[in-house]
């Protein structure tokens, strides 16, 4: 009837995860009981659950990514904690339970906070950037979100209910296989990041075709912001990467459930084969993540340096030359595996040619910077250190480029410390960025600059200390991974990256303080011009947080940098005074087809998970009712009517002309 | 009062006929995307192939492609799909034209052909896995059902996206929704084709010679 479901499952014995699971659980019944009771479910469901307002979801995205992150950032002090105390000695962590920490952290960090950051940001602006209504499928969209929304709850399910995979963030084999991996852990893995994969790919078609088909009148993809190149560089990346991981896990789980021969010892099975396929979506993943990233400093440094961005044309090469070029690297992961010196050079080769286009924009950037009138606000203080850091990640890429280096440093914490260094330096320092710079236009108010500024310091400081260390130990010979160790030379560097993890979490903390703050402080930091850094694209001329329908009317651009210009002509010209006839606008009806489905996606996952076959028949079934039924649907646009539009608009104009011209005044 | 200038009307004449023209209308909006989807799904099949490439000769000391491939049944097979691939267009037609019944008629009769299709290869399936060589015999037959296997499955959704359409069109008549999904479904259709002529061509051609 439960499969392999039983009592046992849950860790009743395991203090660590009973008592985490229980913090959680309790937070969120108190948010649940807090929602229910002040009766804002109604308001939920209609304003965010079934929303298909690309804004709404792209907030929601980052919120879950932001959640995730403090799940993975515990991941991530536990290990430190272990490694800083496990010196002839085993720490607090048995290591059943440290590897899956370990696997657990990486898997969060990248599927669940990573990409629902990107896509998030991606989703939240492009369509405001490109001066259209909504992206091009708004209710898939919807569903691209709640899938990835699976995934997360089906790996955090993991916690409470079975155990998660020890098999590190990509299952190799044959360790992930049933002979080696018995348990439902590797399950877990891989049926959550199928199921959240969907979610990726349906986000990454839609904004690829968003952007190539969905832009407003004269807006020519030369004249595009960098953002959305970055952005369409990074959905072509999902949609090209993302289907051959759902091959290659499908192929592992094939192997699980049903004893195929892909990647086993026997059979002919071929393990190398795995190694192969998942870096050919790994390497790409890996520009998914900070692809965007390049694309929001791109945007924070033009902004904040009060200049056009120095060389557009060639970041736009650039970018376009990455995407292609790191389809052709994915051997430099398995360097040591055996593919000969003429293989491995040629891959060596490939690798360190990715620095040419990288080092084209950071140039880019400095010569933005140069004579500009530069601002140092928050999202530029995270745009610099990225520049500083990202450098010495990169270096130390190239340096591991080359594959007699690769042999000595390979599956040390050096390489840790190097892709810590480009991660958390290039992708989560452009994600706070890009979280800063927006949050005004999302969300109508500022967020406090002292403690934003606060955080930084700590997470810039706390990134040093806390990886610096690694690189020495990695040199010093320390493989990653490691439960316990008895290399007294080892021990307090490992103790001063443990400092440098709390020294991110303080970070974290003013971080959640900021918001905090921010909110309740909302009229003081309020955003009443919708442009708030003196921003030069099109996000910026609307309102903030921008109306449903995004524009009374569509822009019509004529250069790059199209909110500048327009701003530049107004103070020469004047504004115009002509009232424009306002007309209906149609905007997608909302739908709950993307959380009815992931409900049954969830159900059915869970039910593969713990081999309860007439579960997994009743979540497929609901799933494609669910479709049929948003498929019968009659009306799939609601209509607002021109007063309605004239009203919001009209207000909107009226407050920014009084703050302009109190402005003026002053 | 003042109202946004972002538009032409208060700077006539920046923007030239040359330039992007605008949001594109919902028809090529959706079958764009759907070509996406479909060029996504050709990455996944690809990997699948070259799965197939490198297992080929790992047959365990098992049967080869060579010993099991009836490439009778897989012309029938080809005929079939490829008939259906005729018969898809030809309801495309009717959907254009907005004839009801031909468009029934034609989805009738590639729904026929599909599950002509599926039948004969279920009946290869069991005859195979009877005969001792199913999927979990060796590396060469998990990629040989599973490449073919997913091809099937394709096969299969399509059969219900179809019998889907199908009772659209009764139900809401030749909507311009209803003729997107038509649209998206022939792509979805013929696609399939040309992934079958893939796999009859690596799969069958070559394991049959070998």
């Amino acid at each position: 009837m439960l499969g392999k479901l039983s009592w046992a499952a849950i860790p009743l014995d395991q203090p660590i995860p009973m008592v985490a699971s229980g913090v959680v659980a309790l937070a969120i019944l108190a948010v649940l009981g807090w929602v229910v009771i002040r009766g804002h479910l109604p308001y939920l469901w209609r304003e965010w659950i079934t929303s298909v307002d690309h804004k709404r979801i792209g907030v929601m995205y980052t919120l879950l990514a932001m959640v995730m992150l403090l799940r993975g950032f515990a991941d991530a002090l536990m290990m430190r904690g272990q490694q800083s105390l496990a010196f002839h000695g085993q720490g607090f962590l048995p290591p059943e339970h440290y590897d899956q920490i370990f696997s657990a952290h990486g898997t969060i960090m990248i599927f669940f906070v990573a990409m629902p950051f990107v896509i998030g940001l991606m989703n939240f602006v492009v369509p405001l950037q490109l001066g259209v209504r909504d992206v091009a499928f708004p209710t898939l969209n919807s569903v691209g979100f709640w899938l990835t929304a699976t995934g997360a709850l089906l790996v955090n399910i993991s916690l409470v209910i079975g155990e998660f995979a020890r098999t590190g963030w990509l299952p190799y084999p044959p360790l992930s296989e049933l002979a080696y991996s018995p348990g439902v852990g590797v399950d877990y893995y891989l049926w959550s990041i199928e199921i959240s994969g969907v979610g990726t790919l349906v986000a990454g078609i839609n904004l690829v075709t968003t952007v190539l088909k969905i832009r407003t009148k004269g807006m020519n993809y030369l004249r595009m912001p960098i953002f959305c190149w970055t952005t369409l560089a990074t959905n072509l990346l999902i949609v090209a990467a993302f289907p051959i991981l759902t091959a290659t896990l499908a192929m592992l789980l094939l192997d699980r459930y049903l004893g195929f021969h892909f990647f086993s010892n026997e059979g002919g099975g071929n393990m190398m084969m795995f190694m192969n396929l998942i870096w050919a979506w790994g390497h790409p993943e890996v520009y998914i993540l900070v692809l965007p990233a390049f694309g929001i400093f791109s945007e924070v440094i033009s902004t904040f340096s009060g200049k056009p961005l120095f060389g557009y044309r060639s970041m736009v090469l650039a970018t376009m030359a990455i995407c292609i070029l790191s389809f052709m690297v994915w051997l430099h992961h398995f360097f040591t595996m055996g593919a000969g010196a003429d293989v491995n050079a040629i891959f060596g080769i490939a690798t360190a040619v990715i620095a040419v286009p990288t080092g084209v924009k950071v140039f880019n950037w400095l010569f933005t910077m140069y004579g500009g009138r530069v601002r140092f606000q928050t999202p530029m203080l995270w745009s610099i250190g990225f520049m500083v850091t990202f450098i010495i990640g990169g270096m130390t890429g190239v340096l591991m480029s080359v594959p007699p280096a690769a042999f000595v440093l390979h599956n040390s914490l050096f390489l840790v410390a190097h892709f810590h260094n480009v991660l958390i330096g290039g992708f989560l320092f452009g994600a706070f960025a890009g979280y800063t710079y927006w949050f005004p236009k999302a969300f109508g108010f500022r967020l406090h600059e002292g403690l934003g500024k606060a955080a930084f310091w700590c997470w810039l400081v706390g990134f040093y200390v806390a990886f610096m260390p690694l690189y020495v130990v990695g040199l010093l010979g320390m493989t990653r991974r490691m439960q316990h160790y008895d290399v007294p030379q080892w021990h307090p560097w490992l103790i001063v990256a443990a400092f440098g993890a709390a020294l991110i979490m303080c970070g974290i903390a003013l971080q959640i303080a900021q918001l905090v703050v921010s909110v309740r402080r909302r009229e003081q930091l309020r955003d009443e011009t919708g442009d708030p850094w003196d921003g030069r694209s099109l996000e910026w001329s609307t309102a903030s947080p921008p109306p449903a329908f995004n524009f009374a009317f569509l822009p019509e651009v004529s250069s790059e940098d199209a909110y500048w210009m327009f701003k530049k002509r107004a103070r020469e010209q004047g504004w115009s005074d002509t009232t424009p006839e306002y007309r209906n606008i149609e905007i997608p009806r909302n739908s709950p087809t993307g959380f009815v489905c992931a409900f049954f996606a969830t159900v059915m996952g869970f039910a593969l998970i713990w081999h309860i076959w007439w579960m997994v028949a009743v979540g497929a079934l609901g799933a494609f009712a669910t479709f049929v039924v948003f498929a019968w649907r009659d009306h799939d646009e609601d209509t607002i009517p021109a007063a309605e539009v004239a009203r919001i608009d009209r207000n909107t104009w009226a407050l920014r002309h009084a703050v302009l011209s109190r402005e003026a005044a002053e | 009062m003042s109202t946004i200038a972002l538009t032409d009307a208060h700077y006539p004449g920046t923007v030239s006929a040359r330039e992007w023209s605008g949001p594109a209308s919902k028809r090529i909006v959706t079958g764009y995307g759907f070509w996406i989807f479909i060029l996504s799904d050709m990455v996944m099949f690809s990997a699948f192939f070259a799965t197939y490439a490198v297992l080929l000769g790992q047959t365990a000391g098992g049967p080869s492609g060579h010993d099991l491939f009836d490439l009778r049944s897989v012309a029938i097979e080809t005929l079939l799909l490829l008939a259906s691939s005729f018969t898809c267009g030809l309801a495309s037609i009717a959907a254009d034209n907005r004839s009801a019944i031909w468009f029934q008629l034609a989805m009738a009769v590639t729904c026929a052909f599909g599950l002509g299709f599926l039948a004969i290869e279920g009946k290869e399936f069991a005859s195979l896995v009877a005969r001792g060589a199913g999927p979990s015999r060796s590396a060469f037959l998990s990629a040989f059902f599973t490449l073919v296997g997913c091809h099937g499955l394709h096969v299969s959704g399509g059969v219900l996206w179809l019998l889907t359409m199908m009772a659209q069109v009764v139900a809401k008549g030749f909507r311009p929704d209803i003729l997107r999904r038509i649209l998206c479904f022939a792509l979805f259709w013929h696609a399939l084709d040309i992934i079958w002529i893939a796999v009859f061509t690596v799969v069958y051609l070559l394991g049959s010679a070998a």
